[in-house]
């Protein structure tokens, strides 16, 4: 089985503090360390989990700049065969669909039964996936917790949905699926596998590789454009709520209420 | 001396000169011992190599001293009594062992030097030796037979029982020397019935019982003298089954434990690398990292295997057998020997190269060592078990098999220098503190300021919130005494202590070469710290650094030289007790320093946890990456150290490593005991203390 | 503006979702008029309650009825929704598994902007509607503008809009079963396997409430399982709790434990240690609970009082409860 890997290098908010820079353009990111995002890295596993059950190759790849060449360098020596990387000056400011739009350009120049993505990334908002298996005219299943294979025509999944239950679905092959955490435990990959890979031949593919126009992708094609960052007002450190309890705990619900605290 | 008796060079045996068996015997014996040993060492040449030849002299002095010298014995003094007397015994017997084979050919074969006085005197010595070998057999037997003390029973899982093969063999060394009695004890009754001259018997010895039972039965000389022949074919037959029995089991010892002794670790709290040959610069070109399969151990390491005696005593003071977790060091030998035994037995072919994980090892078994020491610290044949555990997790991390839960905490060191995965430039904001830095100002080196004295804080001092007042503590001390210090703040990385021992070399050659630059190039001339890992990585792992000190010790001399002074005890009525952390006590044989800087807070009451202090300390559940690790188990460690507190009356827990004051800290509120018991880190009890 | 606002609507066991009422307000921000048409698909009986039941608070409710959408295939019903839907539609969906799985594929197929997960909507500025988003677990927030001029799907987060109540629109129920077309897709439902009782993954809650030493006693745990029960939410603790063999690992919050990102976090009786905070990520509300004016966990949260979690929690739980 032929499996093509979406992946994203995002800020690594585990080991980050995100704040908004001074000017509120865009986030703080002198200091911040990036990785791979999360849900894909458990995609990645998925992939090549299934490929060395039934054979094929994993390839993963990426849109963004060269820095983002070592994520898809970590996926390769997590187990990944091929990386792409797309990048062009055009493709930056692109929105989901702009992504999509490229990632479709990367499917059309190969043969794969299946495509994956994360479920979602910290900073994005859940949507290339879907909009790729639209694009392609592929079906499509979101969070998916497991995947059995039943045939080369056909697998089962199961989707995780709310209360903690799992809706199995059968989906035809070729399909798109998102990935949620935890399907499976990704391996570790520690410095050495790294270095392993490290003069690999990962090819690079721009918007002309991909037979694309300009207008379809980048700032130009965007539909749906950030402006800003900024933070809420919250106030500072723990406002002790003073009173009678009744008096706190009725201030309390009303906080919690906005919060969505209460159900 | 004209003998009554035959001697089994001379007699026969329905026609066939008994003296055909004496040859044979041995022949066939050593032959096969010979083949088996062939077969036995078959693995060790396919194994990787290991650096075992230099310092001979130390070496020489450890074989003297531990070996011939049964030093750790007396650890359990019943247990090591008998072995004592069995194992001098042996050396004793293997003269007259030898004498015998040959005087199975010729009767009055005497070794050269053994003729006339001196071979008297050795008879003597013989037949004590003989006797009290017996005597300790007969007990040892009774001991594990009958009382079967619970560090040699078997847990379920690993198998059958043991008690079996070490009654057997208790029971064939018994054999042996009944029958060199009865051998001797014949000639003897023989000679005096026929009033002729005998060798000088003591009485109360294995041979004069036997001479006496012999005479009071008034035994026939006909009798007497098949007794003589059988007991010395017995003897010799037994001699060398139990030569080639003893390669089969565990009392391969007898054999390999000299060897196992000569090449022991000379340097501990070390690492071994990768691959002995291999320097740290062509690493990269490896193939593969640490044991996945058997032949990837180091010979030396398959030798341990052979020698363990299974005795047990790793395991009776491993904290995580005692605290219920997977991994028991007496078994991690015995299966390793069983599978030697499986794959490269004595018949058939050698079937080899399988993983290890999966098969006789299991991931959590593996994950569970927190790297104490107390093991190899018992270990009479002196067994190593944490070079093989590394090696065991650098192959796990080359196969990615790591559990989720360290995964983010190495990741986290990767990328921000510190587990935590707090940004690197905070990593000194423990001493910007408000109040803190007004009376005490840290100097961060590098750039402008430069010091005499690094102190390297290390990650856990530097973010946990309660660990920071360690810091500070010590900062205070430092400043009281006039110490020119500085730290590295932000240019600091972890030392990579555990980074290294679980296995992940690779990130830790990256982060010791980092922290290397960053230390030689602010110029200082000294470094403290007082974290025990810290300070056993700085000294052991890395290379070319100026003088490392722990805080103990530089306490330890600025309270001799005056430049601390301390007032009395805060609380006369606290008792406190001192907690020896391994990366300290074990790992680098300071136990007494840290005492006497607790003694010399005048009035202070310390008691000591019974028998578990010193090198005999009990873990307090690790540090580093095992703070993050999730093992599975019955109880923690450090409460089980809370408990060996409480018994002995203490407290005050007094430690020197910030990890066991988290462990300890937590294992007091999870005991029930906060309010009753306190933990404190020693800097902190002399920085309270200071005038 | 021509373009219509449609609400597409969960629901189960004919009851609509809580999320129901919150696009009418989420509507009236998009338009002044906020006039907005109810989309429903399912089959059978509990259709029509649920139809019936929203034609109150919507100006039209659009039925779908088929056996095909008898369970809300996300490919059956985005099918359905091609065929029924106008032009330069604008579609609400609840931020929920559905609305992931349904809403990105929607708006390449209808080609609408589409902007997930909006947590307020600020209004229409000549083509472009503007909305805030939240990013990196709500650390920082974000004000998005969207092209919606040939249509938009959008994905509002739960929670984000008061629920309108006031049933004042009085629609009709259509039924627009005969426009769905073909359904057959080649994404089938098998059924659903429902999360094991006793299983509960706190990494998937909205709302915890946290207990740590401060709960004493193993059978006072009750206490916090009634007020989570009242709030909606999943009882988890520190790592004392799992230690003493209370509560299972599973319900651990820290560094050793699991790493949570909810929206609400009651603490209590938590210290607010190192160790435990490390496993709380993103940007929860924070409420504390704790006898100790000095414990660390002030200086976290963003709320706190000052009391025994012991006689605090019941209270609390009496009061949500009688308001509910």
């Amino acid at each position: 089985m032929d499996i093509l890997v979406c992946v994203k290098r995002v800020p690594d908010t585990a080991e980050n503090e995100i704040e908004v820079n001074s000017s509120g353009s865009d986030i703080e990111r002198d200091d911040l360390v990036y990785s791979v995002n999360e849900w894909d890295n458990y995609a990645v596993e998925e992939a090549i989990q299934i490929r060395d059950n039934s054979g094929g190759a994993v390839t993963v790849v990426t849109v963004g700049d060269e820095e983002s060449e070592e994520v898809l360098r970590r996926e390769m020596a997590m187990g990944a065969d091929n990386g792409i990387l797309c990048s062009d000056e055009a493709f930056e400011g692109s929105d989901g669909k702009g992504i999509a739009t490229i990632l479709k350009s990367v499917v059309e120049k190969g043969n794969y039964d299946l495509i994956l993505t994360g479920a979602q990334a910290d900073d994005g908002a859940g949507e290339v996936g879907g909009m790729l298996a639209a694009m392609l005219d592929m079906p499509y299943a979101s969070l998916v917790n497991s995947i059995e294979i039943v045939n080369d025509k056909m697998i089962k999944v199961g989707r995780e949905i709310e209360g903690g239950n799992q809706e199995m679905n059968e989906i035809d092959l070729p399909c798109v699926l998102s990935i949620q955490t935890g399907i499976n435990e990704p391996r570790y990959v520690g410095i050495r596998g790294i270095r392993k890979v490290a003069s690999v031949e990962i090819p690079v593919l721009g918007v002309s590789d991909l037979g694309l126009s300009a207008e379809a992708v980048g700032k130009s094609g965007a539909k749906v454009t950030r402006q800003d960052y900024f933070v809420p007002d919250l106030g500072e450190g723990a406002e002790i709520l003073e009173g009678s309890t009744e008096e706190i705990i009725e201030k309390l619900i009303e906080m919690l209420k906005s919060k969505g605290g209460i159900k | 001396m004209d003998s009554v008796l035959i001697s089994p060079a001379k007699a026969s045996f329905i026609g066939i000169p008994t003296v055909i068996f004496s040859v044979v015997i041995p022949i066939v014996g050593i032959a096969v011992f010979t083949y088996i040993i062939a077969k036995r060492l078959a693995p060790l040449v396919r194994a990787a190599p290991d650096n075992r030849f230099d310092r001979i002299n130390e070496r020489i002095v450890n074989v003297i001293k531990l070996w011939l010298g049964q030093y750790k014995q007396p650890r359990y003094m019943m247990a090591g009594t008998l072995h004592i007397l069995i194992f001098a015994g042996f050396i004793i017997l293997s003269v007259r062992s030898l004498s015998l084979v040959f005087l199975g050919i010729s009767e009055d074969f005497m070794l050269p030097g053994l003729g006339g006085i001196a071979g008297q005197i050795y008879g003597v010595f013989k037949d004590f030796a003989g006797t009290f070998v017996l005597v300790a057999c007969v007990i040892a037997a009774v001991r594990r037979g009958i009382f079967k003390p619970e560090r040699y029973a078997v847990p379920k899982k690993y198998g059958h029982d043991h008690t079996g093969e070490a009654v057997f063999v208790l029971g064939l060394i018994s054999t042996l020397m009944v029958c060199d009695m009865l051998f001797e004890g014949t000639q003897a009754a023989a000679q005096i019935q026929e009033g002729m001259h005998t060798e000088l018997i003591i009485p109360g010895t294995g041979v004069w019982f036997t001479v006496n039972m012999f005479l009071a039965k008034a035994t026939p000389l006909e009798k007497l003298q098949n007794i003589h022949i059988l007991a010395y074919f017995m003897h010799e037959l037994t001699f060398f089954f139990f030569l080639c029995f003893l390669p089969l089991g565990k009392h391969f010892h007898v054999i390999t434990s000299i060897f196992n002794v000569f090449f022991m670790k000379l340097d501990k709290g070390t690492v071994k690398p990768v691959k002995w040959g291999v320097e740290d610069d062509k690493l990269d070109e490896l193939e593969s990292f640490g044991v996945k399969k058997f032949e990837d151990f180091t010979w030396k390491h398959m030798l341990d295997f052979y020698t363990c005696a299974d005795c047990g005593r790793c395991s009776d003071n491993c904290p995580a057998n005692a605290c219920g977790r997977p991994l028991s060091p007496r078994f991690i030998s015995i299966k390793a020997r069983d599978y030697l035994f499986k794959h490269y037995p004595l018949q058939g072919p050698m079937t080899n190269g399988s993983p290890l994980i999966g098969d006789i090892f299991t991931e959590d078994e593996i994950w569970s060592c927190t790297t104490c020491g107390a093991c190899e610290e018992e270990c009479p044949v002196m067994n190593e078990y944490i070079d093989k555990i590394v090696d065991l997790r650098r192959g796990m991390v080359d196969e990615g098999t790591v559990p989720q839960s360290l995964q983010k905490p190495l990741s986290a060191l990767e990328k921000r220098g510190n587990p935590y995965g707090k940004m690197e430039k905070k990593r000194a904001d423990w001493a910007k503190d408000k109040e803190f830095s007004e009376i005490c100002n840290v100097k961060i080196i590098g750039g402008k300021e430069t010091a005499d004295t690094l102190y390297f804080v290390d990650s856990i001092t530097s973010f946990d919130d309660r660990i920071q007042e360690i810091g500070k503590a010590t900062a205070r001390v430092l400043t009281s005494a006039g110490i020119d210090f500085g730290i590295l703040g932000p240019a600091e990385k972890d030392s990579g202590h555990e980074i290294r021992r679980f296995g992940e070399e690779m990130l830790f050659q990256d982060i010791k070469e980092q922290n290397t630059e960053a230390i030689l190039s602010s110029g200082v001339k000294n470094i403290v710290t007082a974290d025990p890992h810290t300070f056993n990585a700085l000294t052991k792992d890395y290379k070319d650094l100026p003088p490392v000190e722990h805080m103990c010790q530089t306490m330890a001399k600025l309270i001799g030289s005056g430049k601390i002074k301390l007032r009395a005890v805060e609380d006369k009525n606290k008792i406190y007790t001192y907690h020896d952390p391994c990366y300290l006590g074990r790992h680098n044989g300071i136990y007494d320093i840290p005492r006497n800087v607790i003694d010399s807070i005048s009035g202070i009451r310390r008691v000591e946890m019974g028998l578990r202090c010193r090198d005999r300390s009990f873990c307090c559940g690790g540090g580093g990456l095992m703070l993050f690790y999730e093992p599975i188990e019955e109880k923690r460690m450090g409460q089980i150290r809370v408990e060996m507190a409480k018994k002995a009356g203490a407290n005050v827990v007094v430690t020197a490593c910030p990890f066991c004051l988290v462990n300890i800290e937590d294992a007091i509120k999870t005991s029930g005991l906060e309010g009753k018991m306190e933990v404190i880190d020693l800097v902190e009890l002399i920085d309270r203390h200071m005038i | 503006m021509a373009q219509q606002i449609f609400a597409y609507i969960n629901h189960n066991d004919g009851a609509a979702d809580d999320t129901a009422l919150e696009f009418v307000t989420a509507a009236k921000k998009i338009t002044s008029d906020g006039a907005v048409t109810a989309i429903v698909t399912g089959s059978g009986a509990n259709l029509d309650t649920v139809c019936n039941e929203l034609a109150a608070s919507y100006n039209e409710v659009w039925k779908i009825d088929s056996d095909a959408l008898a369970y809300p295939n996300a490919e059956v019903v985005r099918k359905a929704l091609i065929n029924i839907l106008p032009g330069d539609s604008i579609v609400l969906f609840a931020h929920n598994t559905f609305g992931m799985d349904i809403a990105p594929g929607l708006s390449v197929k209808t080609d609408s902007a589409f902007i997930s997960d909006v947590v307020d909507i600020e209004g229409v500025d000549g083509p472009n509607l503007k909305v805030v988003r939240q990013e990196f677990g709500g650390q920082v927030s974000t004000h998005v503008t969207a092209d919606i001029s040939s249509g938009a799907v959008i994905n509002v987060r739960p929670g984000s809009f008061q629920p309108d109540e006031s049933k004042a629109a009085g629609g009709q129920v259509a039924d627009k079963s005969g426009e769905a077309g073909d359904l057959a897709a080649r994404r089938r439902y098998i059924e659903v396997v429902e999360a094991e009782v006793g299983d509960v993954d706190i990494t998937k809650s909205d709302v915890l409430v946290s207990i740590g030493r401060g709960i004493e006693e193993e059978d006072n745990i009750e206490i916090a399982e009634e007020l989570a029960e009242a709030m909606g939410a999943v009882v988890s603790c520190s790592r004392p709790i799992v230690d003493s063999k209370w509560l299972e690992k599973s319900r651990q919050v820290g560094t050793s434990g699991q790493t949570v990102k909810p929206k609400v976090y009651m603490a209590m009786g938590i210290s607010g240690s190192f160790q435990h905070m490390g496993g709380l990520k993103g940007s929860p509300f924070i409420v504390a609970v704790n006898k100790n004016i000095k414990a660390p966990i002030f200086q976290f949260a963003d709320v706190g009082v000052v009391a025994d979690i012991l006689e605090f929690m019941p209270e609390l739980t009496e009061k949500i409860n009688e308001i509910k």
